[in-house]
């Protein structure tokens, strides 16, 4: 069972391939670079080194989102048709489950952080039970000060992971004071090969009408039902 | 015997998600379009967000419809080939991408087609090209004239120094408050009037092939608004018919001139607008005299976004062996001269 997982949803890009519950390769870099330009030929050289060719390949798995519009496009865009062209197996991970999973070691609440600008995080929350990865609350777009007061709630250790975290540091002490450990280095990053075993546990997509979890309507879509509402 | 040639192409370069295969640059075996038309018409023009967003949705749909069309799998198929440039970035690069993905996972070629050179590309499905030729490309964001003097070479002898033809019908349309896409609206209009308001036409320098529209765009919009404050009415059909008249005579006094002057054997007709109604009757009025010069104009819906043209131009680069590699990207700024 050889796996071909692909995250593009941060700058951060990573390929891995497993081989049954055997990592054999891993690809990331850490780089403000063109995704676009990157994947292919990052996959490419992967599967070369790994002696692994396309038709090999038993199922695909990608990081569907939150994170940039575009870079989520092209990453599910490529697994989506690699995975129906192959006529092969696709599933789709949480790019905030793929960040929590940084965190297997911990055992209290993860909540994995992208920014979303204007005081804003893409954020969920999550918690490993008997070493498995499970959803507290849903993926979400929110403001910070709203997600730091759900958290209070909870009145137990939360850990923020993500490279984003460290723009929202300040803020995090300041809200919830030492209910908070903050993880924003690179030790905190997505990686490649826990995208592929995520994936092994998500149930198949149908391929066709499968797309990235944006979250976040466009901006012309969610102006146009807000002009809706205020007509009626 | 020479083996027969089957490219299959994609375009992703606007709000058309489209795929098509062709054999030998010259026959349609399938050719599917997935229109976002109706997505965008609320918005009175194209999001590029939402565009991007639908092109994801509807790739592997259109792929799949073509393979099924055409009765034939990716061991049938001798390349990809896919529209590279110019367009909007986010829409380019899912075609690109689903592009790189197919050439990968099947080992076949691939290559990276200019959008305009599809549009031309697409009267070569109508009849086979006789060199020097002159295309006159017209579309939304395009208007061009383009000299050929062999297969993949693109000389720019005249192009817009302002508005595109198909933008100056949009803004002028939106004017009229017509729906968007406004083109269709004002050439079905302006059969319907008569072009009796006197309108500019841009010459500009003698001997030039450049174009102007945001003059005409200026004046129309004038026209309308003097009218209004001296409570006179005027009739869309005839602002539609004086506006459309003044585009028409100028495209057409150019292209007869440049065809002219440069002795060409064919001229083509390419792009979104020259599903136009009035500017085929005209070209067809003007090239009946001119009896040594052919003139070809693709049916609409080949006018019209498509990856039939794709492949159609894509199979050229193929024969002259112009292949990208994996790290090939979508150029939304591309030059069809490079
Ligand atoms: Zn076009």
């Amino acid at each position: 069972m050889k796996v071909l997982a692909i995250d593009t949803s941060t700058y951060t890009l990573g390929i891995s391939l497993l081989d049954g519950e055997q990592v054999i390769g891993e690809y990331i870099t850490n780089l403000k670079k063109n995704h676009s330009l990157r994947v292919m030929p990052a996959i490419d050289t992967l599967m070369k080194e790994c002696e692994v060719k396309p038709a090999d390949l038993d199922k695909i798995v990608v990081a569907k989102g939150p994170g940039s519009y575009t870079g989520v496009r092209i990453g599910v865009t490529i697994a989506k048709t690699l995975a129906w062209s192959l006529n092969i197996p696709l599933s789709g991970v949480s790019s905030l489950a793929l960040l929590a999973a940084s965190a297997r070691l911990y055992p209290s609440y993860i909540s994995p952080v992208f920014d979303a600008r204007r005081g804003r995080v893409y954020t969920g929350l999550y918690r490993f039970e008997e070493g498995k990865l499970t959803v507290v609350d849903e993926d979400q777009n929110i403001s910070l000060i709203d997600w730091c007061s759900r958290l209070k709630e909870l009145k137990e250790e939360v850990l923020f992971v993500g490279q984003d975290v460290l723009l929202h540091e300040g803020s995090i002490r300041e809200l919830l004071g030492g209910q908070a450990l903050v993880r924003g280095d690179i030790f905190s990053a997505p990686r490649p090969a826990d995208l592929a075993r995520l994936g092994l546990e998500e149930p198949v997509v149908d391929l066709h009408s499968f797309v990235p979890n944006y979250i976040r309507l466009a901006e012309a879509e969610a102006k146009w039902l807000e002009q809706q509402k205020a007509d009626n | 015997m020479k083996k027969d040639i089957y490219i299959l192409g994609l375009e992703t370069s606007c709000d058309e998600t489209a795929a098509a295969i062709i054999k030998n640059g010259r026959d349609i075996i399938a050719n599917v379009v997935s229109s976002q038309i109706e997505s965008h018409k609320r918005f009175g023009g194209v999001v590029p967000e939402i565009a991007s967003r639908h092109h994801v949705e509807q790739i592997t749909l259109v792929l799949e419809e073509t393979l099924h069309q055409a009765d034939m799998t990716f061991s049938d198929l001798d390349a990809i080939a896919v529209t590279k440039g110019p367009g909007l970035v986010g829409s380019l690069l899912v075609g690109v991408n689903a592009a790189k993905a197919l050439a990968f996972a099947h080992q076949l070629p691939l290559i990276g087609v200019h959008h305009i050179a599809g549009h031309i590309y697409a009267n070569r499905l109508m009849k086979e090209f006789a060199f020097p030729l002159l295309s006159l490309v017209v579309s939304g964001g395009h208007t061009e004239l383009v000299l050929m003097e062999e297969h993949g070479s693109f000389q720019v002898i005249g192009e817009t120094r302002d508005d595109a033809a198909g933008e100056a019908y949009d803004k002028v349309a939106r004017t009229l408050n017509l729906p968007y896409p406004g083109g269709p609206h004002i050439d079905r209009l302006a059969a319907q009037g008569q072009p009796v308001i006197d309108l500019p036409r841009a010459w500009l320098e003698e001997g030039s092939y450049d174009f102007s529209f945001s003059g005409l765009k200026s004046a129309v919009i004038n026209t309308l608004h003097n009218a209004e404050q001296r409570k006179q009415a005027i009739k869309a059909e005839d602002v539609a018919a004086s506006f459309q008249q003044s585009v028409i005579d100028v495209l057409t006094a150019k292209t007869v001139k440049a065809a002219k002057e440069y002795r060409v054997k064919q001229v083509l007709l390419a792009g979104g607008v020259a599903a136009n109604k009035g500017l085929r009757a005209a070209l067809e009025e003007q090239f009946a005299e001119l009896a040594d010069i052919e003139l070809i104009i693709p049916p609409l819906s080949l006018c019209t976004d498509n990856a039939a043209m794709i492949a159609a131009a894509g199979t050229v680069l193929y024969e002259q062996g112009k292949f990208e590699d994996l790290a090939m990207n979508g150029y939304p700024g591309l030059d069809i001269e490079q």
